[in-house]
């Protein structure tokens, strides 16, 4: 479970700092939402792995036997904010593309 | 402290918040009543934050904790109120006043949302200098870039697209390491409170510890990116220059809350034990090279926006560079460097807009730069209606003369008081009669010669936009746009006039900050209330 999930978010992290240092806008935000996705893997890997235990203190689970609930919550908090900001940044390369003509980060025409 | 004025302590986020809502209600046509809301709104923060700062400048040292949710301290989120804080709301308020006021004459009618999206930049800062919990602390960061995109892409056109790109793309990827550099801290030390995470630092076991590290130093990154420390540093005087007016002077704020987040934690988690002074020769070197490059670039620069975007990494750079010293009495003469440096940068990036005014669009711009920067056809406002300003020359002349002088450090006015406080402790701190070593001498050097380039700059820039002035057109200029700059810099005139005060002010700041156990204790001992006449919190204990 742990080599899978490192596995995934060592994959996603390498293919989205690539993606990010690409010229276009659009392999860009694919860049910046495959980092997002790591990143929240990540936060919910530092709780600790666990499978099939609850979040919830109730009378009848030990404590270590408990899913940390705070990097869930933290997971959603940033999930939320990372769909807000990755549309955001959407809108602003659809402007880009408009006043340019071009999906360059620069705005400049291809160079071949 | 107790009753109404407790829950001030929460009204600098709450208030530009219900402002924004309301904004939001209030059609996009009817600009008056949206000027005016926003304008009552700020008015009204800074009063509140000038209430908050005089309970703080007070005899005793008070730290106000509010608790949210009523929920004892690391388990629920924390607002703290220290004198750092208190002086930092007050900053940003009289800084938002005066960038509102301005953007009044016109700058708020080219695009939709301008007071909104300005309250909630408000709202994001003042929530990023109150609270006392990390985590908190990235959802008002968030709030306050979310914002601030919008704010930067306010008037539109190609440049500030562009550049908006960039800054979208910059901030986005930092946001992420933010994250990280979170989630590791909560990993290795169990807590997000930043009393309790200082509380735990020292005791914690020395395997986790690299990792704990690791995590502070990502999320330190996060903050120098903000703040513009070379080489995290180029996307900034392009942003800056395009921002609007306006908003440029509010962006004044955002890099020194970068600045403030690194001071805060710094002094926090690695006053003492094993970790003691993690990081600080990274500030140093950091700085140092901020410094140069910052210099460098404000001696290149041909337009004056990028001059101004340059100084702010100058600015940047001195006081990254004296953080990493690591000294009480250089630290607190950096804090009077980082209020008299934030209210001249706001009031210089605002005064540019006016001075260009008069003339052709970049016409003192060299074609070849030109070129560099794109084209400069972005939608420029009507021209505003009201009074316009008799002897507009004169004035203007006169403010460019008061940026100048106080970007350089020189005398009279508070640049100089401030780099005369930091420089006077940065040579003093060997004992009396041991001569300062080289490396102070270097670094004492480099803060001079920023000084002596800003000055070579802004003379430059002056002689050419007011003494050799092609078209001498005289730029039409409202009282509303010269009275905000003229207010800024009649601030540093305060800052000059009360230096003693101030400086008082700011030693007993980082005397405060230096030992962590205040803060620690204060947050700790913050005592959830009880004695309300709550009926339902009544039924739900008594169902327990």
């Amino acid at each position: 479970m742990e080599i899978i999930l490192s596995i995934a978010i060592g994959v996603m992290t390498t293919c989205g700092v690539w993606l990010l240092l690409r010229p276009r806008t659009y392999q860009v935000i694919v860049g910046l939402s495959m980092l997002s996705y790591a990143v929240n893997l990540f936060i919910f890997g530092v709780g600790g792995v666990k499978t099939n235990v609850p979040p919830l203190l109730t009378d009848d689970v030990a404590t270590g036997a408990l899913a940390d609930p705070v990097p869930q919550a933290l997971v959603l908090t940033a999930i939320v904010i990372g769909f807000a900001t990755t549309a955001l940044f959407l809108v602003v390369l659809l402007a880009s593309r408009g006043l340019t003509g071009t999906d360059h980060v620069d705005g400049r025409g291809d160079r071949k | 402290m107790n009753g109404w004025a407790h829950h001030l302590i929460i009204a600098p986020v709450l208030l530009p918040l219900a402002a924004a809502a309301i904004l939001l209600f209030i059609d996009e046509r009817s600009r008056m009543a949206k000027g005016l809301v926003s304008l009552a709104a700020a008015l009204l923060l800074v009063v509140i934050s000038f209430v908050l700062f005089r309970i703080e400048s007070g005899p005793n040292d008070f730290e106000g904790v509010y608790l949210l949710g009523n929920w004892m301290a690391p388990f629920g989120v924390v607002l703290v109120l220290d004198a750092l804080s208190a002086l930092m709301l007050l900053l940003t308020s009289l800084l938002g006043l005066a960038a509102l006021v301005y953007s009044l004459a016109r700058w708020h009618t080219v695009g939709a949302h301008f007071h909104t999206m300005f309250q909630l930049l408000l709202m994001g800062v003042n929530g990023a200098f109150l609270t006392g919990d990390l985590f908190n602390l990235f959802v008002f960061f968030e709030v306050m870039l979310a914002a601030s995109y919008g704010l930067l892409l306010h008037g539109s056109g190609p440049l500030r697209v562009k550049a908006g790109m960039h800054y979208i793309a910059v901030n986005l990827a930092a946001a992420l390491l933010f994250l990280i550099g979170v989630s590791l801290i909560y990993g290795t030390t169990g807590t997000l409170n930043m009393a309790d995470l200082a509380a735990r630092i020292p005791n914690i076991e020395p395997d986790r510890r690299m990792l704990m590290e690791a995590g502070a130093g990502v999320l330190g990154i996060a903050f120098l990116i903000k703040a513009g420390m070379w080489p995290l540093c180029f996307w900034l005087p392009t942003a800056y220059n395009a921002a609007s007016a306006p908003v440029a002077g509010v962006f004044a704020i955002l890099s020194k809350l970068g600045i403030y987040v690194i001071l805060r934690l710094t002094m926090l988690l690695f006053g003492d034990g094993p970790s003691a002074g993690f990081g600080a020769n990274v500030l140093l070197y950091g700085g140092i090279a901020t410094l140069i490059f910052g210099t460098v670039g404000v001696l290149g620069s041909q337009a004056l926006g990028r001059l101004a975007g340059f100084s702010v990494l100058v600015s940047s750079g001195t006081l990254l560079m004296v953080l990493g010293i690591n000294d009480g009495a250089v630290s607190s003469g950096a804090l009077l460097y980082l209020v008299s440096s934030t209210l001249t940068i706001g009031a210089f990036f605002m005064l540019i807009e006016l001075v260009e005014r008069g003339q052709d669009a970049g016409a003192n711009v060299l074609a070849v730069t030109m070129e560099a920067y794109g084209d400069a056809d972005e939608d420029e406002p009507e021209e505003g209606d009201g009074v316009t300003m008799p002897g507009t020359m004169a004035i203007l002349g006169t403010c460019f003369a008061a940026c100048g002088i106080l970007l350089a450090g020189l005398p009279p006015l508070s640049g100089f008081v401030a780099k005369f406080a930091m420089l006077s402790a940065m040579m003093g701190t060997g004992a009396i009669g041991v001569p300062p070593t080289a490396a102070v001498w270097t670094l004492v050097a480099l803060v001079i010669l920023s000084g002596v380039a800003s000055l070579i700059a802004m003379t430059r820039a002056g002689i050419r936009t007011f003494w050799s002035s092609i078209e001498g057109t005289v730029p039409r200029v409202l009282v509303i746009e010269i009275v905000p700059v003229m207010f800024l810099l009649g601030l540093t005139l305060v800052l000059t006039v009360q230096a003693g005060p101030a400086m008082q002010y700011m030693d007993t700041t980082i005397r405060t900050l230096a030992n962590p156990s205040i803060y620690i204790d204060a947050v700790r001992n913050a005592t959830v209330i009880t004695d309300y006449d709550d009926q339902t919190k009544v039924s739900v204990e008594g169902a327990n």
